[in-house]
């Protein structure tokens, strides 16, 4: 499209938009700092509730749990996805167009019903629920779209410089590690990140595959949020709002670096 | 003399590997596939059977052939409530594209370096938890909240407003969340188009509006679709804004099933009603997507 100057009536509304967007970030960092425990008024600075936050213990528990679901499940989602990109990409074989579809799945099936199924199906198959099972789930709904966004990247991805290595004398495992994987990293890597935080996010999906033992911190969050408005939540918040732009930044700015080398 | 016999075997096979790409395709593609065979497929298919089954006395399942769940759906109560989701996923639909249609413009237009600053910024809240970003806006909707405080002080309300609880604050909650999934495809096609098309436009005398119109609109339709489906299929089956942000008074689609499985425990009842959900998604899905002549691939990237 062209770079012509938009109209005004463009620029604010769209700049009305970025505040609408930004604006209850932003409250909710500043009250986070409010000593008032309802949070209605604004009445001094205080860091009482990120003490309280460090201290809660179902809150650590429940970070630890998040953490370690959303690195196996990214780890094994990674790995298989790229391997059905590689597939989808460059072979045709009996079934593809099936696998296709069912790749679509968790794009165009509600959340809520995908929760149930597993419910279901972990009951069928007798599994105890807990993180075992939100793991299984998450790695589930994660291999589609780390494939979608490998696959996306494979797109432009130029055969001939393996034929290369492979005239070369280098055997299939050498030039996959030395050529392929590395031309299709940045597209790996940005699978990998979508799949971090899409189970850092999920919240339907681990309700129904939890149980009752085992708390991931959106769980948490919510259970906090239902009864009552508290600042520790707004503590917390503010520290998930600063880890996550901290990752995009780096990572925005890795991939401007490889993109200019 | 046997272990001679395997590496040959051994030997055999991975020259076949090498030599048969079908073969190659599906060793890459088989985790993906037995995963999602077993983590996906098979458990949609128990709820179908399970949606023809009848709930026992104490909650449990009684494995006898029934369609009594999808008759009970007949009810008033539940085509009311079904109604109501189809009402807030189109209003929520809607809703996005009127905010979102300008501003993915705005982008397109802007200077190429700034095009992905500005993307970046749509997306940075969205990445942090939904939940966080349902409780900004409760913080902000609620009777003592950041907005009546505000108004209040501004005089330009005598008594505080109850938005939070209502059907307006899920239709505000839905729309922030969902935001981005119309942005973005809106942005895509938006800005494949060509300069030269628009050029044309005004060189055969269309006035810049009459050439959006007839140019800029129709082009952007298929990123327009795909936004549409991006934002009300996870809409229509949503039940944690409704929970947090409708108070007891909003129960949707979602909000039934939930019940269904962890309240009432009626399996078979709830599996029913994850069906019908799962066949208005995919009929919408595949009506539009026919309608704009494009694949699924399109919809993501």
């Amino acid at each position: 499209m062209s770079e012509k100057k938009p109209a005004l009536w463009l620029r604010i509304f769209s700049y009305l938009v970025y505040l609408y967007i930004y604006l209850p970030i932003l409250i909710l960092v500043i009250f986070s700092f409010n000593t008032q425990k309802m949070n209605i008024r604004w009445e001094g600075f205080t860091l009482k509730w990120y003490e309280v936050l460090f201290n809660d213990s179902n809150v650590i528990l429940a970070t630890r749990n998040t953490l370690i679901i959303a690195f196996v499940a990214t780890f094994v989602a990674t790995v298989v996805g790229t391997l059905a990109a590689l597939a989808l990409q460059r072979y045709r074989f009996p079934g593809y167009t099936m696998t296709e579809t069912v790749l679509y799945i968790p794009v165009i099936i509600p959340e809520v019903v995908m929760g149930i199924s597993l419910l279901a199906f972990f009951a069928l198959i007798n599994l105890q629920l807990g993180l075992t099972t939100i793991t299984l789930s998450h790695i589930a709904f994660n291999i589609p779209f780390v494939t979608l966004v490998v696959r996306a990247r494979l797109h432009g991805f130029d055969k001939s410089i393996e034929e290369a290595a492979m005239d070369l004398g280098a055997n299939e495992w050498t030039t996959f590690k030395r050529v392929t994987l590395p031309t299709i990293m940045p597209g790996v890597l940005s699978g990998a990140m979508l799949a971090f935080t899409l189970s850092l996010d999920d919240y339907v999906i681990t309700y129904f595959t939890a149980g009752p033992g085992a708390t991931t911190l959106p769980l948490r969050v919510f259970s906090m949020v239902r009864f009552a408005v508290t600042p520790e939540v707004n503590a917390l918040s503010t520290l998930w709002v600063l880890t996550v732009f901290i990752i995009l930044l780096t990572s925005q700015i890795i991939q401007k670096r490889q993109a200019q080398n | 003399m046997a272990d001679v016999q395997t590496s040959k075997v051994k030997f055999s096979f991975s020259t076949q590997l090498r030599e048969n790409p079908v073969a190659q395709g599906l060793a890459l593609i088989s985790p993906t596939f037995l995963y999602l065979l077993i983590f996906m497929i098979l458990p949609m298919l128990l709820v179908a059977i399970l949606s023809f089954m009848m709930r026992g006395s104490y909650g449990n399942i009684v494995y006898r052939f029934s369609i009594g769940n999808y008759t009970r759906l007949a009810d008033t109560l539940y085509l009311r409530i079904l109604a109501y989701s189809l009402g807030v996923g189109l209003a929520t639909t809607i809703f996005t594209i009127l905010i979102g249609y300008p501003l993915a413009y705005y982008i397109a237009r802007a200077p190429t370096r700034q095009r992905s600053i500005l993307l970046f910024l749509i997306l940075v809240p969205f990445w942090t938890n939904f939940i966080i970003r349902i409780y900004a806006w409760i913080m902000i909707l609620r009777t003592e909240g950041f907005l009546n405080t505000l108004l209040l002080n501004l005089g330009l309300i005598n008594v505080p407003l109850d938005i939070l609880y209502t059907p307006t604050a899920v239709l505000i909650g839905m729309a922030y969340e969902f935001l981005p999934f119309m942005v973005l495809p809106l942005y895509t096609s938006l800005e494949k188009i060509e300069n030269a098309q628009l050029e044309a436009a005004a060189d055969l005398g269309a006035r810049p509006w009459r050439a959006f119109l007839r140019v800029t609109l129709p082009l952007s339709v298929p990123g327009m679709i795909a936004g549409s489906i991006l934002v009300f299929i996870p809409a229509m089956g949503m039940f944690v804004v409704p929970d947090l942000m409708g108070g007891a008074k909003t129960i949707l689609v979602g909000n039934l099933i939930r019940n269904q499985f962890l309240v009432s425990r009626d399996w078979p009842f709830g599996a029913a009603a994850s069906m019908l959900l799962m066949i208005l998604t995919l009929a919408f899905t595949l009506y539009y997507t026919r309608k704009a002549g494009f694949g699924g691939e399109e919809l993501l990237i």
